[in-house]
């Protein structure tokens, strides 16, 4: 044991006592309020950008209690400190944001989270009907109030589409892919046009096909795994098998680095956009590719990518009064002011029928009429069913395997019993 | 072929304390105490600490790996079933598999390169030795993520520096991380990056330790520089290379960050698991999947007889080769 190495597990020692002081002192109002007593401060934990800054301001106003936010940039990182306080019972905030990946494997312990329905006014009318049915624990209780959805559109790129001699108006774009094979010939003629991919990746465009059809996915609804029998599952990786076999594709695996310098350098010209997308498109692509990108109508129909709810974990000391504030930043009002700030789609449906709302332009993306563009395809979002560890299965089952196609590892049927194989271990629960 | 230790001179006899003066005597009984127990109070924040953030979540594992165990939810105990599931998981083999041939790709060279890089620093006539025993080091200094993103980068298939130099060559780009060959190559040469320097020191320590008068001698008999390297240096080093390469072995088979940033992030280490390490697995079952975190520590545990066993008999054959 040499002197530098003592010398750091002392400091790493001293650090640990501080911190454990520290979380003694944390604990230190741990007694049980009494009944009905108003809490002196509510924590909201979020990732990404929710816009709640402006809305919390208002909030403490009208109650005189101060709400603190907590975000975490990447969902990523956001999830191991979620499971963290579940799994050590210590250090949930009062509101803590679900998405709808994780949503649904929270959901399989619903003794985790209170149930909002006895806490707030009844909202069963006030939202998408299928996004609030996905707020419900398979035991009934309702653990989320939605905040945004996803919906979905085309993300491409002007420039790109003209030296390819295609149009480029968002109307004419549209009009090229009425259904997937419109989108697949498009593909085609560019790669002809440009001898390069049109699309980013072949799993985008299938988690879209997925998400379109809708009803059951990768389970039941009781659900068992039904990944290798399920319709709309089969339709995706159709369409994903023969995007790949026309090789309209850049090869470029969603998030990776070669995604993401691809925005800049134009390694593909098209990417399918959830609204939250929007964001992370522009960010990539950097201030020089200002107006450069666009946002055209989806083929095939509307479908959602995306989204959350509030929910109020069981630990929570002040479950009424943080029942209420869910509901006080999920109301139309709110998610109306919340998506002109940082983009979050409404899921209210009075919010979607807001004129603030229907007449948003986004600025980046060549004035593109984004509330009315994903408003309108909101309405017509086919309600589905994601089982407890959707996300599992379509990140690292679903995706690996027609990704494995694609790049020509793995032959068609293999791929496919790749797939089916690694659906039943990722989909247990 | 060690030096026979000197013997040391027995400690002269303590003088029999004095009886008519009781309290000289209790401040030597007091003397005897600090002399017996304090050493173990030195020593001491080291096991406490080493207990509470060491040995007890070890054992906490065992427990769990023991469970079906849900990191959210209840648990359920059900014996050795995680164990023998282990055995049969092809994911758990396909790990391992990774884990070893990423160790030797890394492991091996680095060695040698260490071992030749120590023994050039060791030449006396070498100038501004400092400075390049420091420049050594410095890779080891930044941080595992920084050089993951940026060997990440200098990978990349796109538009990364190493398929631009290949197709400088008329080589077609490689896609890194799409096959094994490939994708183990590119972790082991972070892995490379950064732990050549640091063990390169550790040997050149253990060279410093080598008695001059031993070369001297052996140059008067006429012994050239790669004799005198290959019968002094290297049976006196067998001590501290067993000490560097026990070191990497237990750091080889925890290999996690390099992949996983390698992976973007994605546990699973490549479309066909071409580089996930038996770390990320563990990973994968134990926190990734919540409901699997009794199976996850079972992994734990797998790894950690074979690292102990791995170890154990590379000591033995370190040991016997350079004897």
């Amino acid at each position: 044991m040499s002197v530098t190495t003592r010398r750091t597990r002392l400091a790493a020692a001293a650090l640990a006592a501080i911190t454990a002081i520290g979380g003694l002192a944390a604990c230190g109002n741990d007694d049980e309020p009494a009944a009905g007593e108003k809490p002196a401060k509510l924590v909201v934990d979020t990732f990404g950008e929710f816009g709640y800054d402006e809305i919390v301001k208002q909030y403490e106003k009208d109650t005189g209690i101060k709400v603190e936010l907590r975000k975490t940039a990447q969902l990523n990182e956001y999830r191991p400190k979620i499971v963290r306080a579940l799994a050590t019972g210590k250090g949930a905030s009062d509101v803590i944001a679900l998405e709808e990946g994780i949503l649904n494997e929270f959901k399989a312990n619903p003794a985790n989270w209170a149930d909002l329905a006895p806490l707030v006014a009844d909202h069963s009318k006030d939202y998408l009907p299928w996004k609030y049915e996905l707020g419900k624990a398979p035991d009934g209780r309702l653990i989320g109030l939605p905040t945004d959805v996803g919906s979905l559109a085309v993300c491409y790129r002007r420039d790109l589409f003209e030296a390819a001699k295609l149009p480029t108006e968002r109307d004419q774009v549209a009009a090229l892919w009425p259904d997937w094979n419109g989108f697949i010939e498009t593909g085609k003629k560019y790669r002809a046009a440009t001898g390069k991919g049109m699309l980013d990746s072949v799993t985008t465009a299938s988690s879209a096909v997925m998400f379109q059809k809708g009803g059951d996915l990768f389970y039941d609804k009781e659900d068992n795994v039904v990944a290798e029998t399920s319709s709309s599952v089969k339709a995706a990786w159709d369409t994903g098998v023969a995007m790949a076999d026309a090789n309209i594709s850049a090869k470029t695996a969603t998030w990776s680095p070669e995604w993401s310098a691809g925005f800049k350098q134009g390694t593909f010209a098209a990417t399918f956009c959830p609204s939250w997308m929007l964001g992370i498109v522009q960010e990539n692509s950097g201030p020089e590719n200002k107006g450069k990108w666009d946002v055209a109508a989806v083929p095939g129909g509307a479908g959602n990518w995306g989204g959350s709810w509030l929910a109020v974990p069981e630990q929570s000391k002040y479950q009424k009064e943080a029942a209420k504030l869910a509901e006080y930043l999920t109301n139309a009002q709110n998610q109306v002011a919340a998506f002109k700030l940082k983009g979050p789609l409404p899921t209210n449906l009075e919010a979607l029928k807001n004129p603030d709302f229907l007449a948003y332009t986004n600025e980046y993306f060549n004035n593109a009429p984004t509330g009315k563009i994903f408003g309108d395809s909101v309405a017509k979002i086919q309600p589905l069913h994601l089982g407890p560890k959707h996300q599992g299965i379509k990140e690292n089952a679903f995706e690996p395997a027609l990704r494995s196609y694609e790049s020509g590892q793995a032959a068609k049927d293999k791929a496919w019993e790749q797939f089916a194989k690694d659906a039943k271990t990722q989909g247990a629960f | 072929m060690s030096l026979p230790a000197t013997t040391a001179p027995p400690p002269p006899a303590a003088p029999p304390p004095d009886p008519s003066t009781p309290r000289r005597s209790r401040a030597h009984s007091l003397t005897r105490l600090d002399l017996k127990f304090s050493p173990y109070l030195y020593i001491a924040p080291f096991f406490v600490i080493f207990g509470v953030f060491g040995f007890y979540p070890m054992l906490r594992t065992a427990w769990m790996s023991l469970h079906d165990w849900n990191l959210v939810g209840d648990h359920t105990f059900i014996g050795f079933d995680n164990y023998t599931a282990l055995v049969t998981d092809e994911y758990f083999w396909n790990a391992t598999v990774n884990t070893f041939g990423i160790f030797l790709l890394s492991t091996v060279p680095q060695l040698l390169l260490a071992l030749f890089l120590a023994n050039l620093l060791n030449r006396t006539f070498l100038r501004a030795r400092t400075v390049f025993r420091m420049a050594i080091f410095m890779p080891n200094v930044v941080s595992v993520a920084a050089v993951a993103i940026v060997f990440g980068m200098l990978f990349q298939r796109d538009f990364g520096v190493f398929n631009w130099l290949l197709g400088m060559v008329g080589v077609d780009p490689v896609d890194w991380d799409a096959q094994r060959w490939s994708s183990w190559t590119a972790v082991a040469s972070m892995v490379n990056w950064r732990w050549t320097g640091y063990n390169t020191l550790i040997l050149l320590a253990g060279m410093q330790a080598i008695p001059r008068d031993l070369y001297e001698a052996a140059s008067i008999d006429g012994a050239n520089q790669w004799k005198q390297f290959w019968r002094i240096t290297l049976p006196m080093l067998t001590p501290t290379f067993v000490f560097v390469v026990i070191l990497s072995t237990i750091g080889g088979l925890q290999l996690f960050t390099e992949p996983l940033v390698f992976a973007n992030g994605n546990i699973t280490g490549g479309d066909q698991r071409e580089f996930q390490t038996l770390a990320m697995y563990m990973y994968e079952l134990g926190i990734e999947n919540l409901n699997t975190a009794g199976y996850g520590a079972a992994v734990a545990w797998a790894m950690f007889i074979m690292i102990a066993l791995f170890s154990l008999l590379n000591f033995l054959l370190v040991r016997r080769s350079v004897k």
